[in-house]
């Protein structure tokens, strides 16, 4: 009986962490995506409804009946791509630089970690100004190439998708470099040796050795960056012009300016539960892979 | 001067004799502001003249500040609300009656601002910045510098501004500009009426560079775009800039917006919150908001402690045959946002 109280006594505090920052929060959000929406903003205790969800697949039309709508869609799809392009290029960018940098001396590698994490010293709107101000025509950047004589016009790469691939890739490089490089540390080394000693070339043991045992960290890299990705729109509303809509300015809406909180609540779900599925069918798949054959 | 405004306090508020004396009420005053709006010279120099600490938190929309105080958060004594904001507070039973009307500095209120359509008589609030959203150009980019006083130009651009525009990326400026541009009420509900809305929108759109609501005086200052749907203070300091720059009032109408000092249901130090809005009704003060926001106020007399650049600048000191263009902005009901947040959605997927 005193190890069943101990037991749950030291359970406790994980536990209340768990619930008073996981769960309460989240059933919050559930709440107030049934409840009806208040004429103010805000909700309506007690006054329940769905509409908040048949909201974001459907609207009604002139003659009140219900007609498809992709609007929401798209700009989830958006939002998907964009954090999936932005994790396919932190990938390309992250995974060699990573790559070099477990390979260095290890009193160099604690530098090189040092200066990675350098970006986090300064807010990410304040790094996002930082990119306006080389990117803009007339900026940094135009202005070296124009009198170089490199070009003759303004470059015109502000408030194009280029800038925002470029300022997301550069947020979230950090995210994706850090798990890939603590996973190539704890390499053996001699394995590698193995693999050349059995004849393998530079190739070969970076694609059958080497990556394989970083898969957790490539793993883990890319799941910083995807879905923390869905959620940005800083970037692409200072750097990209804002010229589309993300899921993370439709939501901030519907409690701002729309006065649609129940709405709100609804597609932080639905975005919630997209990437819960997500999740849950990789971590599957990898335990499946990972059972002895 | 502390001995002035105490006298002051004490006509303006004949309930001061009935209240626990002064000494019981604490010196504090709570103020939750927009950011960057006041002054912290001015907010200093009041605290000189009453011996009252003023303690200064911000916000950035209407909505944040409201949501905070529907939560019961805060203990603020004064907060700043736009126009329509107030109506929405005054129905929900969020603002503390003041009568500002009956506070000695009052006489100094300029119309039509002493009597606005969302707080009638002034029995809540106070007015403090107020100013326009129109239309800035760079002068130098057409053929002798001139174009229509119309909304037509931002919303069908001639081919010296396509692909140089930038719209500020707010639902309810840019819906109502193309409202009074099709002759519509900015309040409108109409599903066809938005329809026409989205479609003079959507054909804009290939012509806008950017939809952004902050740096917009940097954007059109240093020559990123051409032409902005702008709000006048930004002009303002874009102008300071870029001294080819513009600022219209479009004939087919433009919003006017004010924000205004109110005290909230629960503030802690009601008295010391009145005596603050009656001070900031001096025209003195008022002016030396001016002079920080780069907005008007509506306080008569100020003009003479007004920076020159201000007072000379036609888009803060609105000619008078401008007025009649001023559509003040109203509280629209829950039909017409759904109908904007429609029309906004649609334009941005």
């Amino acid at each position: 009986m005193r190890a069943e109280a101990r037991r749950i006594g030291l359970l406790a505090p994980a536990m209340l962490t768990i619930g008073v920052l996981l769960v309460v929060p989240l059933g919050l959000m559930a709440i107030i995506s049934t409840l009806a929406r208040g004429p103010s903003g805000g909700i309506i205790w007690g006054q329940h409804s769905l509409d908040a969800y048949v909201q974001f697949l459907f609207e009604r039309d002139l003659m009140d009946r219900l007609a498809l709508n992709t609007d929401y869609l798209r700009i989830f799809a958006r939002s998907i791509g964009l954090a999936a392009t932005t994790t396919a290029l932190t990938l390309l960018i992250g995974f060699p630089t990573a790559l070099w940098m477990a390979f260095q001396p290890p009193s160099r590698r604690t530098l090189l970690v040092f200066i990675v994490t350098v970006p986090f010293w300064t807010n990410l709107l304040v790094r996002n100004y930082a990119w306006i101000l080389l990117l803009r025509d007339g900026g940094v950047i135009d202005w070296t190439l124009l009198k170089l004589g490199l070009t003759s016009r303004p470059i015109g790469i502000m408030y194009t998708p280029l800038a925002t691939a470029i300022g997301l890739v550069y947020s979230f490089l950090p995210y994706m470099i850090l798990p890939i490089y603590v996973s190539l540390e704890k390499i053996d080394r001699r394995l590698i040796e193995a693999a050349y000693d059995l004849g393998a070339d530079r190739r070969r043991a970076l694609f059958r050795v080497i990556l394989p045992l970083a898969m957790p960290g490539l793993v883990g890299g890319a799941i910083l960056v995807f879905v923390p990705g869905l959620g940005a729109f800083i970037t692409p509303e200072l750097l990209g012009g804002a010229k589309s809509m993300m899921v993370g300015s439709l939501i901030q809406q519907q409690f701002g300016q729309a006065r649609n909180w129940p709405f709100g609540a609804a597609l932080a779900f639905v975005l919630l539960a997209l990437v819960l599925l997500a999740l849950m069918a990789h971590a599957l798949r990898y335990r499946r892979g990972a059972k002895p054959a | 001067m502390r001995r002035i405004i105490l006298a002051l306090a004490a006509s303006a508020l004949p309930s001061l004799a009935l209240a626990p004396p002064a000494a019981a009420q604490s010196k504090e005053l709570h103020l939750f502001n927009w950011s960057n709006y006041m002054p912290p010279d001015l907010l200093k120099r009041f605290e000189a003249e009453t011996g009252i600490k003023v303690t200064l938190d911000t916000y950035d929309t209407n909505e944040s500040m409201l949501a905070k105080l529907q939560a019961g958060g805060g203990g603020y004594d004064v907060v700043v609300p736009t126009g329509p904001t107030v109506q929405q507070m005054i129905r929900d039973g969020l603002l503390l009656k003041v009568d500002a009307a009956h506070m000695p500095n009052f006489k100094n209120v300029r119309k039509p601002f002493d009597n606005p359509d969302f707080d009638p008589g002034r029995a809540y609030t106070v007015p403090y910045m107020w100013g326009t959203t129109g239309i800035a150009y760079d002068s130098a980019k057409v053929p002798g510098g001139k174009i229509e006083d119309s909304w037509k130009e931002l919303f069908e651009p001639r081919k010296e501004f396509y692909g140089n525009i930038a719209m500020l990326k707010d639902m309810g400026e840019v819906f109502t500009a193309a409202a009074y541009y099709l002759g519509f009420d900015q309040c409108t509900s109409k599903p066809e009426e938005g329809q026409k809305i989205l479609e003079l929108l959507e054909k804009q759109k290939p012509a806008v560079k950017v939809y952004n609501a902050e740096g917009s005086a940097d954007r059109m200052g240093n020559g990123e775009v051409a032409m902005h749907l702008m709000w006048n203070g930004a002009f303002h300091r874009a102008h300071k800039k870029l001294k080819t720059a513009v600022y219209i009032y479009p004939r087919e109408g433009v919003n006017l917006w004010g924000d205004n000092l109110a005290v909230p249901k629960g503030a802690k130090n009601v008295e010391n919150a009145k005596l603050f809005l009656n001070w900031m009704m001096d025209p003195k003060n008022a002016a030396e908001a001016s002079n920080f926001t780069a907005y008007n106020n509506a306080i008569a007399g100020s003009d003479a402690y007004l920076d020159p650049s201000l007072r000379e600048d036609p888009a803060v000191n609105t000619p008078d045959d401008m007025v009649s263009r001023f559509r003040p902005l109203r509280d629209c009901g829950k039909a017409a946002l759904d109908l904007r947040q429609k029309v906004w959605t649609r334009l941005l997927r």
